[in-house]
């Protein structure tokens, strides 16, 4: 082979693998989008499933029945006390739970916060079904205001039949209020 | 595998002849601008024993530290470095600086451009039968990037980096602790270095991977190369599909602690867990990186010394294609206390033990290279058999911490430590000091002192296992990484690891002595001053060979053995 035709050739199996690197760059930054998915498909890390409320009607109270803990915290910079109204409720597998947080703004300014969540043991997410929560909106709190907050929600029957999951007796739900990205700080 | 010397070694006499009247640039073009694969790998190998000498440095300050219970050194150290020793939190901090700055000179100064960019370059175009590489300019950025990735660095240790200066994040920088847990522009130097080094490294490996395709020897089919050859290719490889991962990861790092985005805060709906995820899957195959092109060296050598060509070629060259290929698919073994399911937990143990095969292949091949072989304990052999051993030491206590339930219990303990210095600091060096010890006369043209490089093994070997097998019992009692201070229950097995350090400390002086020597009293190489048992291409080159070798290519013909 001569000069010019390996150097051509050089050139051409050079940019491909160039693209190749080019490519896998691409996927990393594409992993966010898809690991996101991904938990929210398979409740992986504790991430809750969100359900609404035609087809939560259709899922019947049955079988035994176990505890649901509440947990309520928030990031250092919220000026906020934030907890949960009752720390356990026992309910039924199926059986629809509306639980309270209480939240109240100590600071002397409006702050708004949003709410990250998820429950453990982590591979209770996928059948924890909320149908309507305060996480799912920003929340905004005027200077010493208190509100109630509530997450309706029911524990799928079908964890029964998991063999990672159906041992489990307790489910922790679990909230931390972050400023919410608009909020003056 | 049996490219055979002897049939191209008369082209090859009448070769050198053509180039005594070789023009060399002069000497800042030559170094500073150099395109030639030969004197970038020396570039590379006599930077990389740079940075091996402050990662080791570092690594002193760090065992001097741990050598009894309490803080000793920690504060002299960081008033040294122009911070305030008085803050006990500053000293402190100053310790995560160290173990970050060991763990990232190591992996990306010392090990990578050594084995890749040292031995890479040298003997990669040559075994082939290759004039150059394919990109000799490109070549060059690669070296001077991982340069200036290493000054970043350097940087990096005297800005602030939230407590105290220095990038205190470990070689992982996981979020939060690399985002909005240290403030200051440390942390941004300490990853920009990563970028760079990075850069270099994918620059490297296409360079690496178009040589090896495209510039063969005509006969030199893939199935011919030598082992070296095929372990820098898939290790190409490697360095191509995972490192624009990390380079993904850690650019999200910069803009979530520069730019206010939250790909890893919670806050923002972003999760830290999922760095985790990226910088494994670069992770894992980087191990692989470092220890795969120690797996050629080890091959040519254990052949050479044997006299007969190595066990299984094709076996040998497919294991180290299988590694590679499943190193991707077992990375959350990093991860098993993040909350993974049991059924997840089950998948990466399995993974991660079927490596073992591959790897179980490899070693019994070179044992049974060495079966019936002719052997001759030179010093390369010796370095090359210590690498068999301490390597599977590490192995094994690999396929322990594999297991998802017992790592739970292992995680982030001296036990680990001890598990990747096996594989890294005991493995990885030792091929390397195996490889100089084997090409250092082809490279420098002078024989070193024989019976110096067999004392620096044995007070090597003894000081290394000194220093890390401790570790093994320190972290099935409990002892955790990452820390500058233990219980008292510790302070036994902790002063023996310190006394092993002063010993393997004596044994990198006894390396620099015999390099002195080589250079000073060493006796001439000759071509092949390895006898008939060397037949890959570099043998039948002059020592040193021409400044630029195969202007006509050798034909490579099957050899009657074969």
């Amino acid at each position: 082979m001569n000069a010019a035709a390996l150097h051509h050739r050089n050139r051409k199996v050079g940019l491909i693998f160039l693209g190749v690197a080019g490519a896998m760059l691409g996927l990393g930054f594409a992993s966010v989008p898809l690991y996101r998915i991904f938990c929210q498909v398979t409740g992986f890390n504790g991430t809750t499933q969100r359900v609404s409320a035609a087809e939560a009607s259709k899922v019947s109270a049955a079988g035994k029945v176990i505890s649901v803990r509440f947990d309520g915290n928030v990031a250092p910079d919220v000026p906020w006390t934030f907890h949960p109204e009752r720390s356990t409720d026992r309910i039924q597998l199926g059986e629809r739970d509306l639980a309270f947080f209480v939240a109240k703004n100590n600071s002397d300014k409006p702050v708004t916060g949003t709410a990250t969540f998820n429950v453990e043991p982590e591979q209770t997410g996928q059948y924890f079904n909320k149908i309507q929560c305060f996480c799912f909106t920003e929340q905004t709190l005027q200077p010493g205001e208190e509100v109630r907050m509530p997450v309706l929600f029911y524990v799928d029957p079908k964890i029964a039949e998991d063999e990672n999951a159906k041992d489990v007796e307790q489910i922790t739900l679990s909230y931390t209020f972050h400023k919410a990205e608009d909020s003056p700080s | 595998m049996a490219t055979t010397a002897e049939t191209f070694q008369g082209h090859a006499e009448s070769h050198d002849h053509a180039h005594d009247h070789d023009h060399k640039p002069g000497f800042f073009a030559r170094w500073f601008m150099s395109t030639n694969h030969k004197d970038i790998g020396t570039l590379y190998l006599i930077f990389a024993i740079f940075a091996g000498v402050v990662g080791g440095a570092i690594s002193g300050i760090m065992r001097a530290e741990l050598a009894a219970p309490g803080i000793q050194y920690l504060q002299w150290w960081t008033s040294f470095l122009g911070g305030n020793g008085a803050d006990f939190n500053e000293s402190l901090h100053l310790w995560n600086v160290l173990i970050t700055a060991h763990g990232l000179i190591m992996v990306f100064f010392l090990v990578m451009p050594a084995v890749i960019g040292g031995f890479g370059n040298w003997f990669v175009p040559i075994m082939i039968g290759a004039p150059d590489m394919a990109f000799p300019r490109m070549n060059n950025i690669s070296f001077w990037l991982t340069v200036a990735g290493f000054c970043s660095l350097m940087m990096s240790a005297f800005v602030p980096g939230g407590t105290g200066n220095g990038a205190g994040i470990g070689w992982t920088a996981y979020a939060p602790l690399s985002t909005y847990g240290s403030q200051g522009p440390a942390v941004d130097f300490a990853i920009f270095s990563l970028h760079l080094a990075g850069a270099a490294s994918i620059m490297g490996a296409i360079n690496f991977i178009t040589t090896i395709f495209n510039m063969r020897a005509p006969g030199m089919t893939l199935h011919k190369m030598p082992l070296f050859v095929w372990s820098v290719l898939v290790t190409a490889f490697l360095l191509l599909l995972s490192l624009p991962v990390l380079a993904a990861a850690i650019t999200m790092l910069i803009t979530d602690r520069n730019f206010g985005t939250t790909f890893f805060d919670p806050a923002g709906g972003g999760d830290p867990v999922l760095y985790q995820h990226l910088f494994w899957f670069f992770g894992h195959p980087e191990v692989y990186i470092m220890i795969l092109p120690g797996f050629g060296i080890i091959s040519q050598i254990v052949a050479t010394f044997s006299k007969k060509p190595v066990f299984g070629y094709l076996g040998m060259a497919y294991a180290m294609v299988a590694i590679g290929v499943v190193g991707f698919i077992v990375w959350a073994h990093h991860m098993y206390t993040t909350g993974l399911d049991v059924n997840t937990k089950m998948y990466f143990t399995a993974a991660t033990m079927v490596i073992a095969v591959p790897t179980g292949v490899k070693i019994f091949s070179w044992i049974a290279t060495m079966w019936g072989g002719s052997l001759e304990f030179k010093s390369p052999m010796v370095w090359a058999l210590g690498f068999i051993f301490l390597f599977t030491v590490g192995g094994v206590t690999g396929v322990v911490l594999a297991n998802g339930g017992v790592d739970d219990n292992l995680h982030d303990t001296y036990y680990v430590v001890a598990h990747f210095h096996y594989v890294l600091s005991l493995g990885a060096v030792t091929a390397l000091f195996a490889g100089f010890y084997y090409w250092f006369p082809k490279m420098s043209g002078r024989m070193y002192s024989e019976v110096l490089s067999h004392i620096h093994f044995w007070v090597f070997f003894v000081g290394v296992n000194l220093i890390f097998f401790p570790m093994h019992f320190l972290g099935l009692q409990g002892m955790p990484r990452r820390y500058p201070d233990y219980a008292a229950a510790f302070t036994q097995w902790n002063e023996v690891a310190t006394f092993g350090y002063k010993i393997m400390a004596v044994s990198v002086l006894l390396f620099f002595v015999n390099v002195i020597y080589a250079f000073v009293a060493g006796k001439k190489a000759e071509g092949n001053y390895w006898g008939e048992g060397a037949t890959t291409l570099e043998w039948t080159l002059s020592s040193p060979p021409p400044f630029h070798q195969f202007e006509t290519l050798p034909v490579i013909e099957d050899a009657p053995a074969h």
